[in-house]
């Protein structure tokens, strides 16, 4: 491990209860969701880790309890080095809170989250779906999401289709 | 129900300004039909005369599900999608998610394929900026751009489908080295290539870098701060165009560009004018390496010999019967990967494409994530835009050069 992520580490590890893990040369703290943004801050003021390469969750339903882990990874120009984090999250109204103060990019990035697994971004100033329609329902990449087919709409079959549609009618 | 209408005001009352509820600015929709925003990328404006107050990006009309659709196909299988992200770096997308699976598996790729990996991949990004450049100054006016660069475009296209039978769709990187080995005249199509090209990009810089129009639509524009870059994620062009030296293929070499002598075109800039400086040496450099890579090109197998992973060559089919028993269960049901999960990260023509793979041990990914680089270089244009003219905004959707087949997946 390089030196200058176990130093990161070791600092981190004083204050927080992060546990950190390497598989094929990349290194992985585990982190608990309160601390989230303390060990972000600490990251990108005191280690240098300013850039936000990329943030995306995984559904691990049904096997796994917490069932989703939102995965940070966080690059630092400078030294060229990557660092993981790995956030549990449970099932039942899942909620983080937003790192889009520390990385101007997690705006969309939150957005697409709770738009792909339903986790909600406490403090995100514009929280929307940003892929799918607005009125869609249901979270897609979520495993129990099925990867299923809506009936393509033709001017003969408009309104059959239509009646199937989720959105509210009158 | 809400009109349409009436619902995307009420959802986006929050965002725009005091002065756009009280009608003294307008709110005006681009696209997603426009065709400057290249693709269907929409952008509600906020507008003071002519006078960009706020930007909204809106994306999304593209969204294939091709995250989801992967999860459901055999790992080799999803390897056709990864065409279908950033359709200007096909073989560039082939590469990071075969990358990435090479990675887990701790799979070889022999020194050849490596070789014409980097080739390609260099030719794709020289492709990708042509496409850049016509269509960024055929924005600005300048159509006869336009029709030099697609010239030239056609004839990398030619490479790629001397080299795969498809000019776009190629899926010609595949894990463990490549489909098959290049054909005999790949190297004097290249050869021709690079002979031919370096007189064309002066043909473009005569075109465009004293031309007075060109230089008023660009210089001042859009001027990104290199610490609003790193805050907001941004890679590639633009991140160097703001004077920071960050390419992976120096930083993090893949591939062998260790072996290869170019450097990293800067800017201190940090205007369009800067970004298509950048661009623009960017494919003499990537021009250099090619020459490199084609001049020492070893010879040797194109895929690795790890029958696990890659399946048997045709001809041991019919003698050997463990070569049988692979081809059938690597065709049946693809091969199993090792539990967990890796990044992979490449630098492609728009800035730092990423895959995180995630394996549950069985022969389909777990999750496929793409971080992909236009979806965070689309997130600055609101800051990029912001008291300029409607004309500017043109230009920056330009030079921010973003797919959106790459935003929306």
């Amino acid at each position: 491990m390089n030196e200058e992520i176990q130093q990161a580490i070791t600092a981190l590890e004083e204050r927080f209860s992060v546990e950190a893990e390497e598989f094929r040369g990349e290194i992985n703290l585990t982190v608990a969701g309160e601390e989230l943004v303390a060990v972000c801050q600490m990251l990108r003021d005191d280690f240098d880790f300013k850039f936000m390469e990329i943030m995306t969750a995984v559904d691990y339903w049904p096997e796994q309890e917490p069932r989703f882990h939102v995965i940070y990874k966080l690059y630092s120009i400078e030294k060229k080095l990557r660092i993981g984090l790995r956030v549990p999250v449970a099932g039942i109204e899942p909620k983080l809170p937003t790192v889009v103060d520390l990385f101007a990019n997690a705006n969309w990035r939150e957005r697409e989250i709770w738009d792909m697994f339903g986790i909600r971004f406490e403090g995100h100033p514009d929280l929307r779906r940003i892929l799918m329609p607005h009125d869609w329902q249901g979270h897609p990449l979520r495993k129990d999401y099925p990867l299923g087919y809506e009936e393509v709409q033709f001017s003969f079959n408009a309104e059959e289709v239509d009646q199937d549609k989720p959105y509210a009618k009158e | 129900m809400l009109d349409q209408s009436e619902f995307a005001f009420n959802e986006l009352r929050h965002l725009v300004s005091e002065r756009a509820i009280k009608g003294e600015t307008m709110l005006l929709n681009m696209g997603p039909q426009h065709p400057s925003t290249h693709g269907v990328l929409r952008l509600l404006l906020e507008l003071d005369g002519e006078i960009v107050v706020n930007c909204f990006p809106d994306i999304g009309f593209l969204h294939t599900g091709i995250e989801k659709n992967m999860e459901a196909k055999t790992y080799e299988k999803a390897a056709v999608m990864t065409d279908r992200l950033d359709y200007l770096n096909n073989l560039g997308n082939n590469l990071v998610y075969c990358m990435a699976i090479e990675k887990l598996a701790e799979l070889d790729v022999p020194v050849r394929a490596q070789a014409i990996r980097v080739i390609l991949t260099e030719l794709q990004r020289i492709a990708s900026h042509l496409v850049w450049l016509g269509t960024h100054t055929l924005d600005l006016a300048a159509i006869s751009v336009f029709w030099y660069t697609f010239r030239e475009r056609e004839l990398i296209l030619d490479i790629n489908e001397m080299v795969s039978g498809q000019r776009m769709m190629t899926t010609y990187f595949r894990p463990g080295g490549l489909w098959r080995d290049v054909p005999v005249e790949f190297e004097a199509a290249v050869r021709a290539f690079i002979q031919r090209f370096p007189k064309q990009i002066e043909e473009y810089e005569d075109l465009l870098n004293e031309n007075p129009i060109f230089l008023q639509r660009t210089k001042d524009i859009g001027i990104l701060d290199p610490e609003v870059a790193v805050k907001y994620g941004v890679t590639g062009p633009p991140l160097r165009a703001s004077g920071i030296a960050q390419d992976l293929r120096k930083s993090e070499p893949y591939m062998g560009y260790e072996q290869y002598d170019f450097d990293i075109p800067t800017h201190t800039d940090s205007d369009t004018y800067a970004r298509y400086l950048v661009r623009i040496e960017e494919m003499r450099q990537s021009l250099r390496i090619v020459e490199q890579a084609l001049d020492k090109l070893p010879y040797g197998p194109v895929r690795s010999n790890n029958r696990k992973f890659v399946p048997p060559p045709r001809s041991e089919l019919g003698t050997s019967m463990e070569a049988v028993i692979h081809h059938f269960k690597l065709w049946t049901e693809g091969f199993d990967m090792p539990k967990g999960s890796v990044y992979a990260a490449t630098e492609s023509p728009r800035g730092v494409l990423g895959v995180y793979l995630e394996s549950d041990g069985g022969p389909k990914p777990y999750r496929v994530h793409w971080r992909t680089p236009s979806f965070d270089n689309l997130q600055v244009l609101p800051v990029l835009a912001k008291g300029h003219l409607v004309a500017d905004l043109v230009a920056l959707i330009g030079t921010t050069d973003f797919v959106l087949g790459d935003i929306d997946r």
